[in-house]
């Protein structure tokens, strides 16, 4: 999709233009210069919500690491002075830690709009493929972000994680050297501390990379649309700005309420508080939880009653979504027009939603008619699983669309249209 | 005729071209290895976290039927003084279906005292005390059973507790390490 070009007037302007045009980038990625669909609705805000947050939380870490001491006997009173000592320390501390929950909530909803409306079919795979890399990064990111106040949550979750990986040890028979790489020691201690605090700088600066490299491989097709056929011509389009950088800024002051109102009225709501209480090597807390938004995940693990197939289930599980593009074959992208492939995502972000609040329960908990937490983990993994596994591939092929539309504009005039009948 | 020997000439002059170009690529290739393997090296335990000292235990506060921990090497260690009955069971567990299969005789250098690693072989936290299906420990991470002899009986847990190298340096001392 060649946008059109910067032609500046000012002369200032066109010296700097004809030396770096990089007014013209700005213009024809986030300008008047690039056009997108005219139809967008505000499922099409959470990729500039999710840019925002990445700001955010670069913008409040790197005050944060100003204040903050990576020690194993100092990290947790440098947080509790951020808190309690340092100027404003407390609301940029609550702005971060929730700041990542609030990415993570945009970004799930920014994949499942992906999934709804067919995004990541061709020929937009590979945009696709930098979103979850995009994500798997964030997780890394949030994970070691979370053990550096090296409270009981942070410790023990580091210990449970950085574990996962002793599945490859168990595999090559390397007897817990990749462990003690990743640790720096023989249990989670001051050097993982230290390494864990230097990635979790470094990352979200690897991500601001990526994320160009995503918008970049968005401008080549530009954006869908909840219709998912094609934009033909300067009838189905609109200038990016002023129209979707209004639209976005609207949905971007809804957004910043709604991280006000956790930020300001509840800011430990989605923390765990045995993390105010110093790391203990000697003791785990009864019920250790990740952050809720590793959850589903999570309940995928405890739910295969092996270690190594729980671990390769986990990983599984998110990087099965790279084989998404094949594994719906369907034609048609959005689901508007597949009323059974909807129905069964529906079932899959319910499904979702259960598993997280599974991950939080413990395991020989009652649910329902004597099935326990445990027995509804392995059914909703199995449902997790089939749907990329059987129900796509199988309703993709089998099922028959309703009529498309035959352009983003007929659509809208036949929307419009004063109805003859009535 | 004259034709082939330029041939063979050409052939020649390749080769030679050809074997430089690998052995460049091979020295180049050997020498990025070199320079990496520092860069990932560092991240292994460094020389004061590997010469942490052993662990002297001394086995006369721990009453018969109570277990300890001790921190070694940033990680717990259960010192168990079991009792009679416990013995007995571990002992005739030997023969049930066991995950990992080890006798307990195996596992104790001394029948009532049981030494053993307190980090779940799961994903590392620390079993509970006299809790679970068999009478032995507990993780509460994932639900792990182990028995009174630390062996894992049911739950995702792969093998036992694992027994650190240990001796008695006399009937009331062992030292860890
Ligand atoms: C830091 C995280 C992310 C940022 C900043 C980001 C940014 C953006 C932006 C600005 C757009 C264009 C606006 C829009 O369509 O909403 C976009 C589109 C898209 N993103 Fe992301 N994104 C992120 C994460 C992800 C992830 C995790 C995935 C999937 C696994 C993903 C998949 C997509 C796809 C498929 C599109 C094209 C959507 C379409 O045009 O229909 N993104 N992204
Ligand atoms: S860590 Fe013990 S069961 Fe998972």
């Amino acid at each position: 999709m060649a946008s059109k070009k910067f032609e500046p007037t000012n002369p200032a302007v066109k010296w700097v233009e004809d030396r770096l045009p990089i007014m013209n980038l700005v213009y024809g990625t986030l300008g008047a210069g690039y056009d997108a669909p005219r139809n967008l609705n505000y499922w099409w805000n959470f990729g500039s919500l999710a840019g925002f947050m990445l700001v955010v939380q670069i913008l409040t870490g790197v005050i944060l690491a100003m204040h903050y001491t990576p020690h194993v006997d100092m990290a947790f009173n440098s947080v509790e002075h951020i808190m309690r000592d340092v100027n404003y320390g407390h609301i940029l501390r609550y702005v971060h830690a929730n700041g990542a929950s609030m990415f993570f909530v945009i970004v799930y909803i920014h994949i499942l709009r992906g999934f709804y409306f067919g995004s990541y079919k061709s020929p937009r795979e590979i945009l696709w493929f930098l979103g979850i890399i995009i994500f798997l990064i964030m997780m890394a990111t949030g994970f070691m972000g979370y053990v550096l106040p090296w409270g009981q949550m942070s410790f023990w979750g580091a210990k449970v994680i950085t574990n996962l990986f002793s599945v490859f040890d168990d595999l090559l028979g390397t007897d817990g050297a990749i462990v003690r790489l990743l640790w720096g020691g023989f249990a989670v201690d001051n050097p993982t501390l230290n390494r864990f605090y230097s990635l979790h700088f470094l990352l979200p600066f690897v991500l601001a990379g990526v994320v160009i490299l995503h918008i970049w491989a968005l401008h080549i097709p530009g954006s869908t649309n909840p219709l998912g056929i094609d934009a033909k011509g300067p009838q189905d389009k609109l200038p990016f700005h002023p129209y979707y950088s209004a639209k976005d800024l609207f949905g971007l002051g809804v957004f910043i309420m709604i991280f006000g109102a956790f930020v300001f009225y509840v800011p430990n709501i989605l923390g765990h508080p045995d993390n105010y209480i110093m790391a203990n090597p000697m003791s785990t807390p009864a019920h250790i939880v990740p952050e809720w938004y590793y959850l589903p995940f999570y309940a995928i693990l405890r739910s295969v009653e092996s270690k190594l197939f729980g671990v390769l289930a986990m990983f599984g599980s998110i990087l099965i979504l790279f084989a998404l593009p094949w594994l719906d074959v369907s034609k048609v992208r959005s689901l508007r027009f597949r009323p059974l492939s909807r129905f069964f995502f529906w079932i899959f972000v319910v499904n979702g939603i259960f598993l997280g609040w599974l991950g939080q329960a413990s395991l020989e908990m009652e649910v329902f008619m004597g099935l326990t937490v445990f027995d509804f983990g392995q059914i909703s993994t199995a449902y997790y699983f089939a749907y990329f596994l059987v129900i796509l591939p199988w309703v993709s092929r089998k099922e028959t669309p309703l009529p498309l539309p035959t352009s983003i504009a007929q659509h809208i005039l036949d929307k419009n249209a004063p109805k003859e009948e009535v | 005729m004259t034709a082939k020997v330029q041939d063979n000439n050409q052939d020649e002059e390749v080769t030679r071209r050809n074997f430089i170009y690998v052995a460049t690529g091979a020295v180049g290739a050997v020498g990025a290895i070199q320079v990496v393997w520092p860069l990932v090296d560092q991240m292994n335990p460094s020389a004061d976290v590997l010469a942490v000292s052993s662990l002297e235990v001394d086995l006369s506060a721990i009453v018969e039927g109570q277990t300890s921990k001790f921190l070694f090497r940033g990680s717990p260690v259960f010192v168990r003084h079991r009792t009679a009955d416990e013995i007995a069971r571990a002992e005739k567990e030997d023969n049930d279906d066991l995950k990992d299969p080890e006798k307990d005789s195996d596992r104790v250098q001394k029948k009532q005292w049981l030494v053993m690693s307190g980090v779940c072989t799961h994903l590392g936290c620390i079993p509970l005390d006299q809790q679970g299906d068999f009478g032995g420990w507990f993780c509460p991470c994932h639900g792990s059973h182990y028995d009174i002899s630390g062996r894992i009986r049911k739950g995702p847990a792969p093998t036992n507790l694992p027994v650190p190298k240990y001796v008695f340096l006399n009937d009331n001392t062992i030292k860890i390490g």
